[in-house]
């Protein structure tokens, strides 16, 4: 009696060791990856995922700022090649040496997944790598090319052994699932759940949980009430509605923080009659969203406090370029523009639009936070200033393909867009690039410019920037770049900055990212 | 006989091929799937890479040619999303919705008829009309904002039930489903009475009407003035007689079950292919849209053609009519 006793307080103390040091993590999520292999598809909740297991040559803090990774250090060791320093003794989650060859394998493999949705080529293209020693790789491409670590920040390392041959199946059921990371990939039932251990091999920071499992929750409602239910400990994309309510709940613990995400306006200004605006009357009329002067009007005539307080329930900040201060290439001098009603009379008399015109204004009504409601508030605060805008969403689906070739010869369908741009890269080439720079399919640039906006300053600016290896003097033709296309030619209109807020309950702190993954490895406990 | 199976299965087949063709076309007048799947900072060249990729540079007609050739091999296409087969992918997730649309029957049937039958021998009692009243509520009251609700309540305000996801399955005789453990059954009763509320009532409904209706009946009266106990006129003879319109609205509507769970499981984040088919729509996943659309047509023309089958046999007017 008396061993079974002390058999019975033995267990208890083991299970009590177990409770103790078995930290587990539940995670509700928005968008679930929709592959294991990091290589298959090329979007937010995949990349995000993906650095729990997989690590890259470059990594990126909370800001977007380089940090090393499986690269110790890099540099250009001339105009058009980079050297990469790699990381002696790190090992793979198989126990396997991690050397330059499985770089070379990566990037080879990266750019050859069969069905990818939406492949890394973008990031690859035009670069020859080679390897100087077992941790040496040098990258070489034609024209000098500054944004080297920031491309590879979004490759990641995958093993040359265990990926051999394998397919994005092999990945999905775990086999071929080997990275560097600080996590270990344990399974992955599609809908369910994705979960994760800790690599206690890890070369960086130990993980801070022994297991996380993420559980896909589309609804906001449903990913709220799980948290308050106790049922996971940490959500993502919560609401602007319910930040406030939940604020006052002590159960809760709440970290927002601003995101690389600008909504912006896209304005028709290429095509002498433009499909979707008209005179009052109904008549034809030559398109007035191609004088500066219009354009400038549309963006005194928007009161952007007003749409952060209301629409946006106070959770963004009044955007006045592409990105938000302290990214590298935004402009010191511009502030968002201020809301003057009357100057925006004055400036559209100037145009010769005195009476106004009739507009159809375009937006997603799923897409960006309170999309719909932002087409509706820029409605009113338009028809203020003498145009008479109307409203049209449409689920996002639906709305893309009209706004970028819906019209004729696969031209933007739209005049007048709501829209928005995360800048991927966290500096300000991504959306000049994209957004402003002159459409050119052969140069791959402009490819979302949907206002055909074109300016030779601008483009060239740009072009310099891009291949302006010294970061300071990329960063003035950047932030040059941006003055003129947003200040003088108002070739888009910046609305906001959104801010993304996570929550978890009280005892864990998250540190909020611009780049909007949710990656565990930014929650601590406070 | 066999001429008439032989005709019935023909006149499936057409039906599919015409479902096909309306799917298809239908599914490809909406939206590209390129604006869904690309990363915004690709480039022209990877934008049109993708849709080479995916065949949508191809006329309609080659793609639904295509479809159809691979259809009769058995195949339905890859997601675009997952790259894996839409069928693999359906499949998996068909038990978790069986599961749900089953045990949320059995909660229809089990409450509805016993609380039913009370209201049709009572109707004036207290008792009787609140339950009329719920059975109104949940026929009116939209399924979503039931289920956040019913959330706020049970799993935030009570703290009983788990909110969300499916928990733990156990396999028994060769079946893999959470019904054969406690942590599993607590995950599903929340989902399942969210879906049933609609079912439950319509039962309600019906077996008070029609006990109301055979309470009257002279068999009753008969039996009443026999002296047989009340409690075997309800269990033999008024059960019997309510149950065969139950039954038959139960076995038509179960599809209807299979549809609605689309919504529930939305809320509950259960992973079952209601809520594939409303990711799927979202991101224009429009392989496995078709996938579904077809198999819920399969479903229900065999069905249909099982169910003539069984009632040709069982009435032989039915194929003389069907012969002329």
């Amino acid at each position: 009696m008396k061993f079974l006793r002390l058999f019975l307080i033995m267990l208890a103390g083991c299970a009590f060791s177990l409770a103790a040091s078995a930290e587990e993590l539940r995670v509700g999520l928005k968008s679930e990856p929709s592959s294991i292999d990091p290589h298959y598809h090329n979007l937010g909740p995949n990349n995000g995922f993906a650095r729990h297991i997989f690590s890259s040559l470059v990594s990126t803090d909370e800001n977007q700022q380089h940090l090393p990774d499986l690269a110790v250090s890099w540099k250009p060791v001339n105009d058009t090649t980079w050297e990469f320093k790699l990381r002696k003794g790190v090992k793979w989650h198989d126990g396997s040496t991690f050397t330059a060859d499985d770089v070379l394998f990566t990037v080879e493999r990266a750019q050859n997944v069969p069905n990818s949705p939406s492949s890394f080529v973008t990031y690859l293209k035009g670069k020859t790598f080679t390897k100087v020693d077992d941790y040496t790789i040098h990258v070489k491409t034609a024209e000098p090319y500054p944004l080297m670590p920031n491309d590879m920040s979004t490759v990641r390392i995958v093993s040359s052994k265990a990926a051999k041959g394998a397919s994005t199946e092999d990945y999905n059921s775990g086999k071929a699932a080997i990275g560097t990371g600080p996590y270990k990939f344990v399974e992955w039932v599609p809908g369910d759940r994705v979960v994760i251990e800790r690599n206690d091999n890890y070369f960086g920071k130990k993980a801070a949980f022994d297991k996380v499992t993420f559980k896909p929750i589309k609804a906001g409602p449903a990913r709220i009430s799980a948290l308050l239910a106790g049922d996971v400990d940490f959500i993502d994309s919560v609401p602007p509605l319910d930040v406030a309510r939940l604020k006052k709940d002590s159960k809760v613990e709440l970290s927002s923080g601003p995101s690389n995400r600008v909504i912006y306006l896209h304005m028709d200004q290429y095509r002498p009659d433009s499909p979707h605006v008209h005179a009052k009357g109904g008549g034809k009329i030559k398109n007035p969203l191609m004088d500066v002067r219009v354009r400038r009007a549309i963006s005194h005539a928007i009161n952007r406090d007003a749409i952060v307080a209301r629409v946006m329930e106070g959770i963004a900040v009044p955007a006045g370029q592409l990105l938000p201060d302290g990214f590298h290439g935004v402009s010191k001098k511009m502030k968002p523009v201020k809301y003057d009603p009357d100057l925006a009379k004055k400036l559209m008399a100037e145009a010769g639009y005195g009476d106004g015109f009739k507009m159809v204004i375009h937006g997603p009504n799923d897409r960006y936070i309170n999309d719909a409601k932002i087409a509706e508030a820029l409605a009113q605060m338009l028809t203020r200033v003498g145009i008479d805008a109307s409203v049209e969403t449409m689920p996002k689906a639906v709305y893309f393909k009209r706004a970028s070739r819906g019209g004729k010869d696969g031209s933007p369908e739209f005049s007048f867009m709501v829209l928005g741009w995360g800048a991927g890269s966290g500096e300000a080439s991504s959306p000049l690039k994209a957004l402003l720079h002159t459409f050119d399919k052969d140069k791959g640039m402009g490819a979302a410019n949907r206002g055909r906006h074109s300016d030779a300053k601008v483009d060239g600016l740009i072009q310099k920037a891009l291949a302006t290896v010294d970061a300071d003097d990329r960063g003035k033709y950047l932030a040059e770049a941006t003055e003129i296309a947003v200040g003088e030619n108002y070739g888009v209109i910046p609305l906001h900055y959104q801010v993304n807020t996570w929550a978890s309950k009280k005892g864990y702190k998250y540190q909020p990212r611009t780049d909007e993954f949710t990656l565990i490895m930014g929650l601590g406990k406070n | 006989m066999t001429a008439f199976i032989l005709r019935r299965s023909l006149q499936s087949l057409i039906v599919l091929f015409v479902m096909s063709l309306l799917v298809f076309s239908g599914v490809n007048l909406v939206g590209d799937p390129v604006d869904m799947l690309i990363n915004p900072e690709s480039d022209q060249a990877e934008i049109e890479r993708v849709i080479r990729d995916l065949g949508l540079d191809r006329p309609v007609s080659e793609q639904y040619w295509f479809f159809l050739v691979n259809a009769f091999k058995g195949e339905l296409g890859r997601s675009f999303i997952f790259g894996e087969p839409a069928l693999k992918l359906i499949i998996q997730r068909m038990p978790a919705t069986m599961e749900l649309a089953l045990f949320s029957l059995l909660l229809a049937v089990v409450f509805g008829i016993p609380l039913g039958i009370y209201a049709g021998l009572k109707p004036e009692a207290r008792v009787s009309r609140t339950i009329m009243a719920g059975s109104i509520l949940g026929f009116s009251m939209p399924t979503f904002w039931v289920g956040i609700l019913l959330i706020m309540f049970f799993s935030v305000y009570l703290g009983w039930l788990p909110s969300t996801g499916r928990g733990e399955t156990a396999t028994y005789l060769g079946i893999t489903s959470s019904i054969f453990t406690l942590d599993g059954l607590a995950h599903l009763f929340l989902p399942a009475f969210n879906l049933a509320l609609f079912k439950l009532s319509s039962v309600i409904r019906l077996a008070r009407a029609g006990t109301r209706e055979i309470i009257l009946q002279d068999y009753i009266k008969f039996a009443r003035a026999k002296g047989v106990r009340e409690g075997r006129i309800i269990q033999v003879h008024l059960l019997k007689n309510i149950m065969i319109p139950i039954v038959t609205v139960i076995g038509l509507e179960f599809g209807s079950l299979i549809a609605f769970s689309t919504v529930t499981e939305t809320v509950f984040a259960w992973p079952g292919m209601g809520k594939l088919i409303i990711d799927s729509i979202y991101n224009l996943d429009r392989p496995v849209i078709v996938a579904y659309l077809m198999i819920i047509v399969l479903i229900f023309v065999t069905l249909n053609l099982v169910v003539d089958i069984l009632y040709s046999f069982l009435d032989p007017r039915v194929r003389i009519r069907g012969a002329k």
